[in-house]
């Protein structure tokens, strides 16, 4: 379904900030699989869902989705096969425009957009429809402007337009780490239900070990902008947050210890 | 009375430039200098073509078709070379200062014995009222049939014009465009071209401010090269007005007040040149306006905020 090979991104190449972000990622995923992406700070998580996403052109390597070569293009261009939920929930939703025409606008992802009306009363009625199944109160209140609405309310709002057409790929960047314990809790279980519901194939970028254990059917953990686990069936179903905890350790360690070599090296020889 | 009339009327002509200024402003939150270059644009091809003797229907519309490709260019300029949007509208408005007098062949071109829109409106009035009286009584004011016909010919174009925009932010294209302003980042996501919609938002922005132009000399008789000057300030000031009179965010209310904001600023700077204020002040004036009303708004809330600190 998706398939990256050997995906390599250096930002601000030849400066003082030069930052490898991603170095040789390969990565297949099954259609219908959950993949959970966990990783330290800085090991390039994000950078691989932008990567996919097309925010920016990865240096080599290539991206194949759906069986379309997509590497080379444009953002835009993929969002007919990709459905997405940003970290803030302000990056989702047009605020100053209501929930109908936002969703209306989901409603023709990737499609071309012409003078047709955006909204209908067929359209409005599926729109009021799948808002009730949030049970959310907000099917009264469709053409509010979402900016009104709390961060926890709109994230479960960019949840259901990226998931309104089903799309081949859905991409989830700490989709809830923006929000209170209550809200994620609620965001997470909509997200486990739609994603079942539809069997969606999905990347989820993730800093809660909790949800890290208890969703997907395989996790990666990413380090230096590489994978360096590889986990999946009954070794995914088996693994607890201690575990988890336990491997970040043993990483910062030998970091610490290349440190030290480094240290060491240079203070002997150079 | 006729001063009135007038004042009405250039404001109504000028409204399509507020709806223009609405558009790259508010929608998108560009300040497109290019209106300067445009309106002038827009009145150079008509007066062009109207002197030629082309019909006044299509040199109006070749007017709005010019500043639709000057708003392409400012467009391009800002997305595919990533030059920055207040650049972008400098560098076109200088270009099409000299592209307008190419157009024109001189600075200046009177229209006072062409066949204008204004002079058909004027004569379909006058067989409408029956006889070659030019003037009649209205509730007790004497009325000039050419201001009259003027006023109504001008307003029922705007008419046209607000309910074409408002009924194009309702549809797909449209509903993206907002969008597009408000998060563009998202509509990304969802498979638009953000680059292709600024560039089609400002190509709409400044046809619309050509068309103005177009309007404006065939009203006023003649076409300057240097009528464009500080004409966006002029937009902005009512856009703000027309937002400070109907204060909603609703799309159709906000057009509506462009409209109404813009006559009223005109009848406003009438007065005000009626009971003597320099017409030399008046760019300062309007320059000072903006710049209140752009401020005003912020310096209130933390007024506000500053009366009442335990309010949540």
């Amino acid at each position: 379904m998706l398939d990256l090979q050997d995906i390599l991104k250096t930002f601000n190449p030849g400066t003082a900030n030069e930052v490898r972000a991603l170095r040789g990622v390969t990565l297949t995923l099954e259609r219908g699989s959950f993949l959970i992406i966990i990783g330290t700070n800085g090991s390039g998580k994000s950078t691989l869902l932008n990567a996919v996403a097309g925010t920016f052109r990865v240096d080599s390597g290539s991206i194949t989705l759906a069986g379309q070569d997509i590497t080379g293009q444009p953002e835009h261009r993929r969002a007919r096969l990709i459905g997405r939920v940003f970290q803030n929930p302000f990056s989702g939703t047009a605020p100053n425009m209501s929930i109908a025409e936002n969703l209306a606008l989901a409603a023709r992802r990737g499609q071309p957009r012409g003078l047709g009306w955006a909204l209908d009363h067929k359209l409005r009625a599926q729109i009021r429809d799948r808002i009730r199944s949030l049970n959310m109160g907000l099917e009264d209140r469709i053409d509010n402007a979402i900016g009104t609405l709390s961060g926890g309310q709109r994230q479960a709002l960019t949840l259901l337009m990226a998931s309104w057409l089903k799309p081949d790929l859905l991409l989830l960047d700490e989709h809830t780490a923006a929000l209170d314990p209550k809200s994620a809790d609620q965001v997470i279980r909509l997200t486990h239900e739609i994603i079942q519901r539809d069997q969606l194939t999905t990347l989820m970028v993730t800093h809660s070990m909790q949800q890290a254990v208890h969703l997907g059917d395989r996790i990666i953990m990413m380090h230096r902008g590489q994978v360096i686990e590889d986990l999946r069936g009954a070794e995914k179903r088996r693994l607890r947050v201690d575990d988890l905890l336990a491997r970040f350790e043993e990483v910062r360690r030998a970091d610490r210890l290349d440190e030290t070599a480094a240290e060491l090296l240079r203070t002997r020889y150079v | 009375m006729t001063l009135l009339i007038g004042a009405a009327t250039i404001g109504l002509v000028l409204a399509l430039l507020a709806l223009g200024v609405y558009l790259s402003f508010r929608i998108f939150n560009f300040p497109d200098i290019t209106a300067d270059g445009s309106i002038t644009l827009g009145a150079a091809v008509a007066s062009i073509l109207l002197v030629h003797h082309w019909s006044p229907v299509v040199a109006t519309l070749a007017g709005f078709m010019a500043g639709v490709v000057a708003g392409t260019l400012t467009g391009v300029l800002h997305t595919k070379f990533k030059i920055n949007g207040l650049l972008s509208g400098i560098l076109v408005m200088t270009a099409l200062y000299s592209v307008n007098l190419h157009v024109m062949g001189k600075s200046n071109i009177p229209l006072l014995n062409e066949s204008t829109l204004a002079n058909q409106a004027e004569s379909l009035a006058t067989r409408l009222l029956g006889g070659g009286k030019s003037e009649f009584l209205l509730a007790g004011w004497t009325v000039g049939v050419r201001d009259a016909a003027l006023l109504v010919g001008v307003l029922l174009v705007v008419i046209a014009v607000g309910l074409a925009l408002y009924l194009f932010f309702r549809t797909n294209l449209g509903t993206a465009m907002r969008a597009a302003g408000d998060n563009p980042q998202m509509v990304c996501a969802l498979g638009v071209s953000v680059d292709f919609i600024i560039i089609l938002g400002l190509a709409l922005s400044n046809g619309l401010i050509a068309l103005s132009g177009a309007l404006l000399a065939q009203y006023q008789g003649f076409a300057d090269v240097q009528m464009g000057i500080g004409i966006v300030v002029w937009g902005l000031a009512s856009v703000i007005i027309g937002e400070a009179l109907v204060g909603t965010k609703k799309i159709g209310v906000l057009i509506t007040g462009a409209v109404m904001g813009s006559v009223l600023f005109r009848l406003l700077v009438a007065i005000a040149l009626r009971w003597g204020l320099n017409p030399n002040d008046l760019k300062l004036i309007t320059a000072a306006f903006v710049f209140a009303a752009l401020v005003t708004p912020a310096a209130l809330r933390k007024l506000r905020l500053a009366s009442k600190p335990a309010a949540t």
